[in-house]
Order: structure tokens, then C-alpha cells, then sequence
């Protein structure tokens, strides 16, 4: 599995981060960027499933 | 004037003659969101100078993207009289200088925005949480052996200033007057244009004075930080700076006191969710926080039409002034299942608590951070906890809704 931050609609809420810092980093502006591009480690899947769920821009996706 | 005749809407009293400070409203709006959604999801009201309310997710979300077409030159739910906000002497529209980026359109709102925002990530504000657990440690020692205390002034009122005081490097023994400052900008202020004006007048005057004090002797603070800042290779103004500090104030205190306040409201009044939180690990912790935030959202925002404007059969005109119904947003059964009750560990969740596209709220890992550990400290001291007396707890409305008086008992 593997997450995609759209930069464009992220709004830098860091509500991915704060739910799930394994998956997500934010920069200096607190917008988000996937750790080790995208790839969700085995058993991570539900968080990033909540991530998603979270994103109030809509700006994370994944592709299974 | 505005062309009601264009609104589908039943003539009604909640559709076209909503109160946003109506007793029953402030108390318990959810019902009034419920009947507006199903017959005019965009609703009208002449009260309080007029506006326009929308409950829908998708009105809100879309509402909070038309950018410049509504404009937040003026964010508050009531705009001042016209008499009042153009009268040179209270500097009020002095330019973009009232409160930036809150009070700003592009492109004044994006560079002001990129200069708060890396004080503002989860990295800058996490150096606060021991400072903050302390607090909330030594708050609760001031009444833990008392059988109980008011948990919206005793407590959560007693927080959020000193978080910003601290940010900007302002004395501990001023935060009494910062509450009681932005309680007249705000709470009070927002029916009473004088008292707000003259609060306005108090707040800028403080920070004036410390922005000053800051050019000549820098330290190691929020405000110096500030000053440093360049707009394209200029040094930013210090009175840039001065709205900046004022905005912290006015949109950092009594939201978060509300959040904090109206937390310990449900759990003392919600015996399943109070013991469930006792022994909670981060993971719900994590979701209870946003569920909170999404159930008791505080903050409701202004705009201004800035030409007339339409959307879903609606025209809104020229200066017409329309809300950001955030709150009642989060409430939509289209978005959120079974969004009257609070599911703590709700995992679909895209609540807009925080306002949601450009302006999202700044402060919001701060205000994060604090509602985290106000909540988790007092359980760790004071895990049983009830209403006091249901009758005597207050809440305030308008802009920022939250419980203001909140007796709670405990052994
Ligand atoms: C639970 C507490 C809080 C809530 C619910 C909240 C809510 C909001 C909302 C809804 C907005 C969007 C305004 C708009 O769309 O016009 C906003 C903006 C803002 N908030 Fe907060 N806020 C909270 C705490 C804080 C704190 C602690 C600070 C820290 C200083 C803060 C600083 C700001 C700033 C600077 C903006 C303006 C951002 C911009 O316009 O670009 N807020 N807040
Ligand atoms: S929650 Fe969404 S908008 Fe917020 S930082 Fe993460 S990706 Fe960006």
C-alpha cells in the first residue's frame, strides 16, 4: 500500500502527522510529505486508512 | 439590501429570522442545524445586522474556497457599524494592519500567513508541553482538595493565555488582563461595539508598547522572531508585528478555553465516555481530541461578499455578510455518521474545526497540544468528576461558543 500527499490541496493542517508520524512528516510550513515515498510498512495499513479519513482538504490518497 | 426573493427557502422562523445569539441556540444549536439542513440549508436572518448561514459540509468547505469572491478583510460574525469602523480615530481600517492573516485577503494573508506559520508547526510547539503539563499540575493542586471548582474559570480559562504569553515573551502576571481583554473584544464585545473598540484600542496600545521594547532590546521571544521577518528583502513594520500579536490574542484564548471547557462539560455529564477516557491509550486519546473538537466546535467566522455573488440559488450581495458555519458543518449526516453523538474513537473524521483552505487556523497544533495535555492531566488527578449543577453552567455564543461558568464536583 502506498499514500500520495497532494501538495496542492494540503492545507497544513498536521493532522496526518499528529495521528500518524510514521507515515507523514511536515515541513517548516506544516505541510505534509510522505516518509519513505508513500510505502505504508506492513501493518500500518488501518493508519493510513485513518489518515485519509482525517485530511479535511481531501489531499491524501492511496494507491493500493 | 439583499434580494431575499431569490432564497427557495420556506418563510419560517429558523430560515429567514435565525439568532445566532438566541438563549436556546447558544445552549444547544444542533436541533436548529437539523431542521435548517432539511428546508434551507442556506438560511437568512436580518438580526444582527444581517447574514447568511449555511449548515451543509459541502456549502462550508466550498464557502471557505471562494477566495477573493468572499472576502476576510472583516472575519467577526457581527461587523462593526459602519459609523464605528470608519472613524479615523479608531484606526480600525488603517489598511491591512487589523490582524493579519486572519483579517486579510491575498496577497497581504499568504506572506503574512508563511511568516507565522514555522512558529506554529507540531515541532515549534512541542518545547511547550512540559511547560504546559506543569501548569495544568499546579492549577489542579490549587483545588483538587476542594470537592470540586469551576472547570471552565479555575481551569481551562487559566490555560491558553499563558501559552501565548510564553510564545511571546510577556510576563505570567498579565494574563489576567489578556482574558479579560479579548472576553471584551469578543464575548461581550460582539454586542457592543463601544466596549470592543475601546478593548481594541487597550490591546494595540500593550503591544505597541512591547513591539517597541523588542526593536531595541531583541530576545530570545515570538515578538523579536517577528520583527526579524523580511517581505520582499523590507524589514516587516512594527505595526505588521502588532496585528500579528493582537490576532494571537483574540484567536487564541477564548477558542481554546472553549475546546478545553466544553471537553470537561461532556465527560462530567457523560459517565460511559469519562470512564472510557481513564485509562485511554494515545490512540484514542488521538481520536477523542479530534471527536471533541468536531462535536463542540467553537469557532464560527465572518466574510463579506466582495461583489455579488451566487451559490446554490443563493445571491449574496455586495457586503453581505456570511458565515462560516464550521460547526454545524461538522454535524452533516452526509459526512459523519450518527453526527449528534460523540463516538470517541470515530475513525472517519475530516472534521473543519479549524476552518479548512487558506485561512485554516494557525494556532491549531497549539491549541492541539493544550487541549491534549488540560485533558489528560486532569484525569490523571481528578478521573471522577460530575456537573455540580446542571442550571448554573453558562455558555457564550456568537463567534466562539463555549462553556464560561462549569461547577464540577469530585471526592
Ligand atoms: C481549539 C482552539 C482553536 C480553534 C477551534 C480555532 C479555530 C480557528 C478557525 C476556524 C480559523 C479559521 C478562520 C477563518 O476561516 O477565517 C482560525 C484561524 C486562525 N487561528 Fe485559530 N483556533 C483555535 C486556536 C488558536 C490558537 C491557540 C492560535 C494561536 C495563536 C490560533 C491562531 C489562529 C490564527 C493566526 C488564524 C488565522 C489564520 C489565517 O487567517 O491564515 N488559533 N482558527
Ligand atoms: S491532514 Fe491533510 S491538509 Fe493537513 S497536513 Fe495532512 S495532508 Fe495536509
Amino acid at each position: 500500500m502506498r499514500i500520495k500527499v497532494d501538495a496542492e490541496k494540503c492545507e497544513g493542517h498536521s493532522r496526518c502527522y499528529s495521528l500518524a508520524p510514521e507515515l507523514v512528516d511536515v515541513d517548516d510550513l506544516g505541510n505534509a510529505f510522505e516518509l519513505n515515498d508513500g510505502e505504508v510498512p506492513a501493518g500500518l495499513e488501518d493508519k493510513a486508512r485513518l489518515i485519509v479519513d482525517n485530511c479535511p482538504e481531501f489531499a491524501i490518497t492511496i494507491e493500493e | 439590501m439583499t434580494d431575499t426573493d431569490a432564497v427557495p427557502c420556506p418563510v419560517g422562523d429558523l430560515a429567514t429570522d435565525y439568532d445566532m445569539f438566541d438563549a436556546g441556540y447558544v445552549q444547544d444549536p444542533v436541533p436548529a442545524w437539523a431542521e435548517l439542513r432539511g428546508t434551507c440549508p442556506i438560511a437568512h436572518t436580518e438580526r444582527n445586522g444581517g447574514s447568511w448561514l449555511p449548515t451543509r459540509y459541502e456549502d462550508v468547505q466550498a464557502m471557505a474556497r471562494m477566495v477573493p469572491e468572499l472576502s476576510s478583510l472583516s472575519p467577526l460574525v457581527v461587523d462593526l457599524p459602519e459609523e464605528i469602523a470608519n472613524d479615523p480615530a479608531t484606526g480600525i481600517f488603517s489598511g491591512y494592519n487589523s490582524g493579519a492573516p486572519i483579517s486579510a485577503d491575498p496577497p497581504v494573508q499568504n506572506w503574512t500567513r508563511r511568516i507565522l506559520l514555522p512558529h506554529f508547526t507540531p515541532k515549534a510547539i512541542e518545547p511547550l508541553r512540559d511547560y504546559t503539563e506543569r501548569l495544568c499540575r499546579d492549577l489542579i493542586d490549587g483545588f483538587v482538595h476542594d470537592g470540586g471548582c469551576d472547570a471552565s474559570v479555575d481551569y481551562a480559562e487559566q490555560i491558553p493565555p499563558r501559552l501565548i504569553a510564553r510564545k511571546l515573551g510577556i510576563d505570567e502576571s498579565r494574563v489576567d488582563q489578556f482574558s479579560e481583554w479579548v472576553r471584551d473584544a469578543g464575548e461581550l464585545g460582539q454586542q457592543d461595539p463601544e466596549l470592543r473598540v475601546r478593548s481594541r484600542k487597550t490591546i494595540r496600545a500593550f503591544f505597541d508598547a512591547e513591539v517597541a521594547d523588542r526593536r531595541s532590546n531583541p530576545a530570545d521571544d515570538l515578538i523579536s522572531a517577528l520583527l526579524e521577518s523580511e517581505v520582499d528583502g523590507q524589514p516587516i513594520t512594527d505595526e505588521m508585528v502588532v496585528g500579528m500579536c493582537h490576532l494571537q490574542l483574540v484567536a487564541g484564548i477564548e477558542t481554546t478555553r472553549s475546546s478545553i471547557g466544553s471537553a470537561l462539560w461532556h465527560f462530567a455529564g457523560h459517565e460511559d465516555d469519562r470512564r472510557r477516557m481513564v485509562d485511554a491509550d494515545d490512540e484514542l486519546w488521538g481520536t477523542a481530541i479530534e471527536e471533541l473538537l468536531r462535536f463542540y466546535s467553537p469557532v464560527t467566522m465572518g466574510r463579506n461578499a466582495a461583489e455579488d455573488v451566487e451559490y446554490g440559488g443563493v445571491t449574496f450581495r455586495k457586503g453581505d455578510k456570511v458565515l462560516m458555519n464550521f460547526p454545524g458543518a461538522n454535524h452533516d449526516p452526509e459526512v459523519f455518521e450518527n453526527p449528534d453523538e460523540v463516538i470517541l474513537d470515530r475513525r472517519r473524521n475530516r472534521h473543519i474545526a479549524f476552518g479548512a483552505g487558506i485561512h485554516r487556523c494557525a494556532g491549531s497544533n497549539l491549541a492541539r497540544m493544550e487541549m491534549e495535555v488540560a485533558l489528560r492531566t486532569w484525569f490523571e488527578r481528578i478521573p471522577e468528576f460530575t456537573l455540580a449543577n446542571p442550571d448554573a453552567v453558562t455558555w457564550s455564543g456568537g463567534q466562539i461558543r463555549g462553556p464560561r461558568i462549569l461547577p464540577v464536583e469530585f471526592d
